[in-house]
């Protein structure tokens, strides 16, 4: 099923293009990379798709809807590029951080102190942060940070999650696990993953599918054909801002 | 029961107090997390101008003082958001604008008079029950207003562009802030008064987040140090004949002096372990 349908979208920033013409299709059960320079349009592209940006020309289509009239958000989740960038003396524990997105969606009579609190739990179990539920968010390091936001992101079981460059300024060792948290909600859970990054070693160990950008898409495909594509060497040569790390 | 608290008026003071205390003590949280604290002194300043319309015009000065409060509360939102102004530019412009307009009404009115500066400098102790019925009325609406919309309000107040992406209208609940707040600042006047009803805004509310680890926790230590503010400072005001106005805003003063200081022991005390 394509759950995200992108056809010729534009969008510029007071005149200066910033994506031209961009075709993607993102399918149910992808794991998929949005890759390319600094500039590029990535992040640009993800806030297009969930409609925090109007695309100057172009449609978006959610869920076999047109994004206007699109209006189960509880199917898509989302982790910002500067989510950890929090004001650090906010007062919010971590499971009212992770409450906020599933108690938005409901209806004020459709609260259940008991059965929303279960969801949050159930939603830090999945990403290891149980034990912190009563933290302030402020307290936790950066990796734990971005787990609760991951949490804050599935706790309202959505299809889809889009994650912009949620490793920035995370150790290795966390990286590591974090990566393989995703493989396992990806691949086990059926959860469709888009992934804005710059480091190649994560694409190479875990998406399946790649979409490079440099304002205009050039390339959409599995991750294979990537590999061995004339884009990739292009990439490689010119040293876009790529890092490549082992995790 | 104490033989003061038998009368009527001091009944209705305590009443009215404590509505309007607790609304002013959770939308003060909201307000400085937006970093919008300075929205109670702009709107305070407006409503200076709807109290002197209503004396001017002879119609109900709480009325008036809503109608413009409201009015100036959309107004500086949507000239934040057309004009690209900083929150504190169109805060400021239509705060100024409302007190040389209110100078001005006043001005006409022949001056002066001893109801509008009820209303500058608060006189709880004389709040009539007409008014404390539209007071509890109108603070029991805010409370259950920001009730149903407490998570997206968090939300939104945390993390804007994930709440929009959650699909939270961001746009329409800051209009709606703004209004609660413009409501909540024109029933305070009558308590502490235009000059000081800011202060119920923010000092309760500061006090709450120098100790609170959750937002929840925040929200019961703002409301507790706003009634316990009300209750304390309309008793001295009793018991000392002092204005009802200034003993209430130096208790809140007090608590938030005292919850800064078991903040910092309590730092020095992480800091040491």
């Amino acid at each position: 099923m394509d759950l995200i349908v992108l056809r010729d979208v534009s969008f510029r920033y007071d005149g200066t293009p910033a994506l031209v013409d961009i075709d993607l299709t993102i399918r149910e059960g992808d794991f998929l990379a949005i890759i390319g320079p600094n500039g590029s349009g990535k992040t640009t592209l993800v806030k297009v798709a969930l409609g925090l940006l109007e695309p100057s020309a172009g449609s978006v289509e959610v869920f076999g809807k047109p994004l206007g009239e699109f209006s189960d958000w509880r199917k898509i989740g989302y982790v910002p590029q500067k989510a950890t960038h929090i004001d650090p003396f906010f007062p919010a524990s971590v499971e009212e951080v992770v409450g906020m997105a599933l108690m938005s969606n409901r209806k004020p009579r459709a609260r259940s102190g008991r059965e929303g609190r279960g969801e949050i739990l159930r939603a830090l179990d999945e990403v290891g942060m149980a034990d912190y539920g009563k933290w302030a968010i402020g307290r936790l390091s950066g990796g734990q940070q971005q787990r609760v936001f991951i949490a804050r992101a599935l706790v309202t079981s959505p299809r889809i999650l889009f994650l912009d460059e949620p490793t920035t300024g995370v150790d290795a060792e966390t990286q590591g696990s974090f990566y393989d948290m995703l493989d396992r909600l990806n691949s086990r859970e059926g959860l469709t993953i888009v992934l804005v990054t710059h480091d190649i070693g994560i694409v190479n160990k875990h998406v399946t599918s790649v979409a490079c950008l440099n304002q205009r898409l050039v390339y959409h495909g599995s991750h294979e054909d990537f590999c061995r594509s004339a884009v990739f060497r292009d990439m490689v040569s010119r040293g876009d801002h790529l890092i490549a790390h082992e995790h | 029961m104490p033989a003061f608290l038998t009368y009527g008026f001091i009944q209705r003071a305590f009443l009215a107090g404590v509505f309007i205390a607790v609304a002013c003590a959770v939308l003060g949280l909201f307000l400085i997390l937006r970093k919008d604290a300075m929205i109670g002194h702009g709107l305070a300043h407006i409503a200076f101008a709807g109290v002197a319309l209503g004396l001017f015009l002879n119609v109900l000065p709480l009325a008036a003082a809503l109608v413009v409060a409201v009015a100036a509360a959309v107004a500086i939102i949507k000239l934040k958001d057309r004009a690209g102004l900083y929150g504190d530019t169109a805060i400021g412009i239509f705060s100024s604008l409302g007190l040389a307009v209110g100078i001005l009404l006043a001005s006409m009115a022949r001056g002066f008079n001893v109801e509008l500066m009820s209303y500058l400098f608060g006189d709880i102790l004389a709040i009539e029950p007409l008014e404390v019925g539209l007071a509890v009325a109108l603070a029991a609406a805010v409370l259950l207003t920001v009730r149903m919309n407490y998570a997206k309000l968090l939300y939104m107040t945390f993390d804007r562009e994930s709440a929009r992406a959650a699909g939270v209208k961001v746009g329409r609940l800051d209009v709606l802030l703004m209004v609660l707040t413009a409501v909540t600042i024109v029933l305070g006047m009558k308590v502490v008064g235009i000059l000081l009803v800011a202060a119920l805004i923010v000092i309760p509310a500061a006090a709450g987040l120098q100790v609170a680890a959750s937002f929840r926790m925040a929200v019961r230590t703002s409301i507790t140090v706003a009634v316990v503010s009300v209750g304390a400072g309309l008793g001295l005001s009793l018991a000392l004949n002092i204005p009802a106005s200034a003993a209430i805003v130096i208790f809140c003063f007090l608590a938030f002096g005292i919850f800064s200081l078991l903040k910092k022991g309590r730092g020095s005390a992480d800091r040491r372990k």
